[in-house]
């Protein structure tokens, strides 16, 4: 039984980082249809990858070893996130060693080793890129732990896999404080993803990028680990949405047949989907926000979680 | 928001198919094959301007427009020489971007490749070699392939790239 859980774990892990690169290569196709352009193939984000790991690496002379261990640090924390967040089934031994506020934490981690290494080598938009992520990181983080106490009120519990449970428990209640944290959940992952309201995944303009400015001096194998890690995050993030809003699928404790896990691969596909082409529908029909407006759009985003949280203290629902 | 929905699905899909290559060059399927193969259809171009008169930048950008959509095949414009496996170079080198053009040639990782673009690029143009220009960019830093032109429009510039992956493959 416990050797069964130890392989969900590794296989969880594994598909995650696997398919984290076609998640991102999904919003970008959708994103050249929603332009009218032709698409680049679905694996385009494998081929970059591969190409980044076949060249050398060229480093500044001012690189500290901070600067070269950070890739593998932030694509190590990405992964450990993976291995927490209930993207197939609740009962993983990795699950349950974190709570979603050990999680923020571990994002926090990795935000502040990128920016320490994006000002290593001394450049002025290296510097900038990070203290613009460390803005948008202090302004969005609140936002994230105002949605999660909503879920937490609603089930009794800080541990996602416990949230998944306890919302297959109640599956037909829609709480009306749960959609206001899914907006507020939607617009906190635009912005600590580097979309487009905040930011623009796709910009050539120093003055306008915040994460790709934090990645302008690394090369070859090192940005393709922080390429890489930026696309688990992405998928991490979308597994945390699912977990918190749509957890339909995910095999939960009881199940722990084989086509439960089928079925929760599938549905985790189909949603991501759904997803990846509605990110890239908002994306497509915003504009990107002025840097100086981005405090506004992130204390709307806290605004919308603590409605909820106050509509749930009104209502005085309780489901767990 | 719903006028640009109904944009988007009225006007369809606007990219034209890959320019064909001039007589004498490999088929555009067989460069797009050596492409795939050498650089994993995944090449970033960085663009250099070494005191051009932004013509050769004005068909450049045109590249990422819908109808070339250069990133629709699979190269990408970069905002880093670190990022970059390519550099595109326009104007005649100026004595003052000459610091600026080595060092950027010198941050690419290896294995890089440089297209000159235009008629300065190639040879000074109405620039020429003076006290105040280089007069060519293959007299500051190594060039793979030329592509000339005043400017050269953005299907030839495509084509150029092309050629250059090409003509290239065994040491990229």
């Amino acid at each position: 039984m416990r050797d069964i859980t130890v392989v969900r774990q590794f296989g969880e892990v594994v598909l995650a980082i696997a398919i984290a690169p076609l998640f991102v290569g999904w919003i970008a196709q959708c994103r050249a249809w929603m332009q009218n352009r032709s698409a680049p193939l679905l694996r385009q984000t494998y081929r970059m990858l591969r190409k980044l790991f076949d060249k050398d690496a060229a480093m500044a002379a001012t690189a500290s070893p901070l600067f070269r261990t950070t890739p593998y640090i932030l694509f190590g924390t990405m992964v450990l996130a993976a291995a927490i967040i209930p993207s197939l089934a609740t009962d993983l031994p990795f699950a349950h060693a974190a709570d979603a506020i050990a999680l923020i934490g571990l994002f926090a981690t990795a935000r502040v080793f990128l920016s320490l290494a994006a000002m290593d080598i001394g450049t002025a938009f290296g510097t900038m890129g990070a203290r613009r992520e460390m803005m948008v990181g202090f302004l969005a983080e609140p936002a994230l732990l105002m949605v999660l106490f909503n879920a937490f009120l609603l089930y009794g519990s800080t541990a996602l896999p416990s949230l998944v449970d306890g919302y297959r428990a109640h599956p037909t209640v829609i709480d009306p404080s749960a959609i206001f944290a899914a907006v507020a959940f939607v617009m906190v992952l635009l912005a600590e993803n580097a979309r487009i309201p905040i930011d623009n995944p796709a910009t050539h303009l120093e003055l306008t990028m915040i994460h790709e400015a934090a990645l302008l001096e690394y090369s070859a194998r090192h940005l393709a680990l922080l390429e890489w890690a930026s696309g688990l995050k992405l998928f991490n993030y979308a597994c945390i949405g699912f977990a918190l809003f749509l957890p339909w699928g995910i095999a939960t404790n009881g199940a722990d047949s084989g086509t439960a896990l089928l079925i929760s691969i599938a549905a985790l596909l189909a949603k991501l989907v759904v997803a990846g082409a509605a990110l890239a529908l908002v994306e497509s029909l915003s504009a990107k926000l002025r840097i100086f407006r981005a405090p506004e759009f992130l204390a709307m985003a806290f605004l919308l979680a603590v409605l909820g949280l106050l509509v749930h203290l009104l209502l005085g629902t309780k489901l767990a | 928001m719903f006028t640009i929905l109904s944009r988007m699905i009225h006007t369809g899909i606007l990219t034209e198919p890959l320019p064909t290559v001039a007589v004498g060059a490999p088929s555009t399927e067989a460069l797009q094959r050596s492409l795939w193969k050498v650089l994993g259809r995944a090449l970033c171009i960085r663009h250099v301007d070494a005191g051009s008169c932004n013509g050769c930048e004005l068909e450049i950008q045109a590249l990422n427009n819908p109808y070339y959509n250069i990133e629709g095949t699979g190269i990408k414009f970069v905002a880093s020489p670190r990022h970059a496996d390519l550099l595109l170079v326009t104007g005649p080198v100026s004595v003052n971007m000459e610091g600026a053009l080595r060092r950027t040639y010198d941050a690419i990782p290896d294995p890089k490749l440089v297209v000159a673009v235009g008629d300065c690029g190639a040879c000074g143009g109405i620039f020429g070699q003076s006290y105040a220009s280089w007069g060519s960019i293959a007299n500051v830093i190594p060039v793979n392939h030329t592509v000339t032109g005043c400017p050269p429009t953005p299907a030839a510039l495509l084509a150029g790239i092309l050629q250059a992956i090409a003509a290239s493959g065994a040491e990229v």
